[in-house]
């Protein structure tokens, strides 16, 4: 941690704070380009707006003036607009549609700054990457204070984005939404859109020219998206993906300082780090989600494979049973029959022993009258399945047994009654075996 | 009669379609159709796949722009009488994984009436609340809307549609894939709107149905084949006349107009 002994709060700290605010700025609107699949829009619009910064750049030669935030905004903005001309017009795909606006913006206005290059100072490499590192370079002094330009320029912004969200929360979710119905309701889908494409053009072009493109491009996509795979309600949603944000842009300098020291370098890029720790926040949420998560899906189908295991050994013990009443049946016996691993089936049978389902003897397992009951359940599901099958659904009989097999284990009783009433209450399934009583 | 009426009884109609012709790249989706509703009805609009049924209940809401035509409802524009129209959509129009509960849903249907920038209050979510119930799933208030069968999706829609407490409702295949109780639901809340005075016109696809749903029926084909109450409309006759032939002589036509845009 030797590399984090340098930290100055005067510098890093106004580093970070910068990276927070772009960061949850940009993540507010980009809720609402996630949930309408338009995610790229907020990309499309951050390159696009390299021409209006060139222009008004050119015309007044300044970097920091409104004039110039207000040309990228326009242009910003006429992204949005032409992406729909062409997607109209043209029958294209939107996402075609916005490939052909954005690139053919932002070359132009790569040409226009490399040939402004010459005589003014704007650097392409440093619009993109961003130049966080000099934040404190430019400070203000507000009533006292001196607070970098950046900070303050991102604060304003993140205050507009917190303000529209808040205060058009309702319009921004149905017509994102339902745009027909928002629209039937005298709440404009387009208006909506609009609203929203400024934000993301004011968020878009305030992060250009301080935080650089990629944090802020990141910022619109991937704090949502964790967001989504954590929540269910759209409130919860944009705090989530807000707090994502700002945790990712705190991690990120820390480890632009820290992690480069593990392998001997110095420092790497700031932004490009606060948008590298977003991704592996998603990635992470992606494996760990509680809801969504790999891991629990994975853990999900494991039990329930155990459960149908479980099931299964009682109903073959109790097929046995039938044939032969009181009968014993060795764990390898029934692992044979099964084509099941030895050690789970162990397992299960001495839960199934412990539940007091079976009595293990020294040769084996056998029925009691809990475990018989359990296991004429199952089977009951099973040939009332097969009988419905064939009677109700005109299913082969030589195929109708691995379909009763799967079904058998989400049949409750309810189920069952209405099987045997739609089966006019069969004694013998379609095979010729009993169908045990309930 | 006499003469003591106040208004052209035309302009008390639910809904007044004059000329309507929608028409996407030159090709005409539906095509001069022209239509009355009188109020209190339960109208079915049949026809085939890719008849402009969807097409014909959204130029109504000014939702896709019109080539010619005049819409009237309750005798003003849809502009005008918007906060009467209830509107619901095809089940799939909107996302079932979108992050808000089934009361938010239904919750929706009272935007307009809360107005710009008001926030939602207890008693619009006790009136989704009560919808809900009506439509007998009042206990998955709660729930994300993507853990819902297609049938309480359904449900929910006619629910968002109940608290908009419009006079004249639109709605796209509300019968589409849903289970038999939710059916049967659906036709009881219908009738309980009709008895109410609710005008309604709903796209329906299965024909068995239609005597037993619908007071009238409009056939719809590009162009109104047929249009008026379901005994003396719904025939053999102007079945065959909807489902059989197309206009495809105008097909054939418009598809040459634009091959010759193409080739200029």
């Amino acid at each position: 941690m030797s590399a984090l002994s340098n930290w100055s709060w005067d510098y890093d700290g106004w580093i970070v704070l910068a990276g927070i605010l772009c960061a949850v700025a940009a993540s507010l609107p980009g809720n609402f380009l996630l949930l309408r699949r338009m995610s790229l829009l907020g990309d499309a619009i951050s390159h696009a707006i390299l021409p209006g910064l060139a222009v008004a750049f050119l015309i007044t030669g300044s970097r920091s003036s409104l004039p110039m935030f207000l040309g990228a905004v326009i242009v910003g903005l006429l992204t949005a607009v032409f992406t729909e001309w062409i997607r109209n017009f043209g029958e294209v795909d939107e996402g075609a549609s916005m490939g052909v606006v954005f690139t053919t913006l932002f070359a132009l206005g790569l040409v226009m700054i490399v040939q402004a290059a010459d005589h003014v100072d704007l650097d392409p490499g440093c619009v993109l990457y961003g130049s966080l590192e000099t934040t404190t370079f430019d400070m203000v002094n507000v009533a006292g204070t001196e607070i970098p330009r950046v900070v303050l320029v991102l604060a304003a912004v993140t205050v507009i984005n917190l303000v529209v969200v808040v205060l058009f929360f309702k319009e921004l979710k149905l017509s994102a939404f339902d745009p027909a119905l928002a629209t039937t309701c005298g709440i404009s889908a387009r208006l909506m859109h609009y609203l929203l494409m400024i934000i993301v053009a004011v968020t878009a072009v305030a992060s250009f020219e301080s935080v650089g493109n990629i944090l802020v491009v990141a910022m619109f996509v991937v704090p949502p998206a964790t967001a989504f795979l954590l929540t269910e309600r759209l409130r919860s949603m944009i705090i989530v993906s807000a707090l994502i944000a700002a945790v990712s842009a705190t991690l990120g300098h820390v480890s632009a300082l820290v992690v480069p020291s593990w392998f001997g370098y110095r420092s790497t890029s700031t932004s490009g780090m606060m948008a590298l720790c977003a991704g592996i926040l998603f990635f992470a949420v992606s494996l760990f989600a509680p809801q969504h998560g790999v891991l629990i899906r994975i853990l999900r189908r494991q039990r329930l494979s155990r459960r149908i295991l479980s099931e299964d050994l009682i109903a073959l013990l109790y097929r046995m049973d039938e044939r032969k009443s009181g009968v014993v049946a060795s764990i390898d016996q029934l692992r044979a029959a099964l084509l099941s691993g030895g050690l789970m089936s162990s397992l299960l049978m001495k839960q199934h022993a412990r539940k007091g389902h079976v009595i293990a003897t020294a040769n084996g397992y056998q029925l009691t009258d809990s475990g018989r009951r359990l296991g004429a359940e199952l089977v009951r599901s099973h040939r009332l399945w097969e009988q419905y099958l064939v009677s109700e659904g005109g299913v082969a009989v030589d195929r109708i047994h691995g379909q009763a097999e799967q079904l058998e284990h989400f049949t409750g009783r309810e189920l069952r009654d209405r099987l045997q009433q739609e089966t006019s209450a069969p004694v013998l399934d379609p095979h010729g075996s009993p169908i045990p009583p309930e | 009669m006499s003469g003591s009426i106040a208004q052209p009884p035309n302009n008390t109609l639910p809904l007044s379609v004059r000329d309507l012709t929608v028409a996407w790249y030159r090709k005409p989706v539906i095509w001069d159709v022209g239509l009355d509703v009188t109020p209190g009805q339960l109208v079915g609009v049949i026809g085939p796949n890719g008849a402009g049924k969807s097409t014909f209940l959204k130029a109504i809401m000014d939702l896709v722009p019109r080539a010619s035509g005049r819409i009237e409802i309750f005798g003003q524009s849809y502009k005008r009488s918007r906060h009467r129209v209830g509107y619901v959509p095809q089940r799939e129009s909107v996302d079932w994984d979108f992050p808000v509960s089934v009361l938010d849903v239904v919750t929706m249907g009272l935007y307009g009436k809360i107005g710009w920038c008001m926030p939602v209050r207890r008693h619009h979510r006790e009136a989704a609340l009560r919808a809900l119930e009506r439509v007998g799933i009042g206990e998955f208030a709660n729930r994300q809307i993507s853990q819902l069968s297609g049938g309480q999706q359904q449900r929910t829609f006619l629910a968002r549609a109940l608290v908009q407490d419009a006079d004249l409702y639109l709605m796209d295949e509300p019968f589409a894939a849903v289970d038999a109780a939710t059916e049967k639901a659906i036709v009881q809340i219908l009738r309980e709107m009709k008895q109410a005075g609710k005008t309604t016109i709903v796209i329906h696809h299965d024909l068995h149905t239609v005597p037993e749903y619908f007071d009238s029926v409009v056939l719809l084909n590009m162009r109104v084949v047929a249009s008026g109450p379901t005994e003396t409309v719904f025939t053999r006759d102007n079945l065959e006349k909807t489902y059989g032939g197309r206009l495809t002589l105008l097909d054939e036509a418009t598809e040459a107009m634009r091959r010759r845009e193409r080739t200029l």
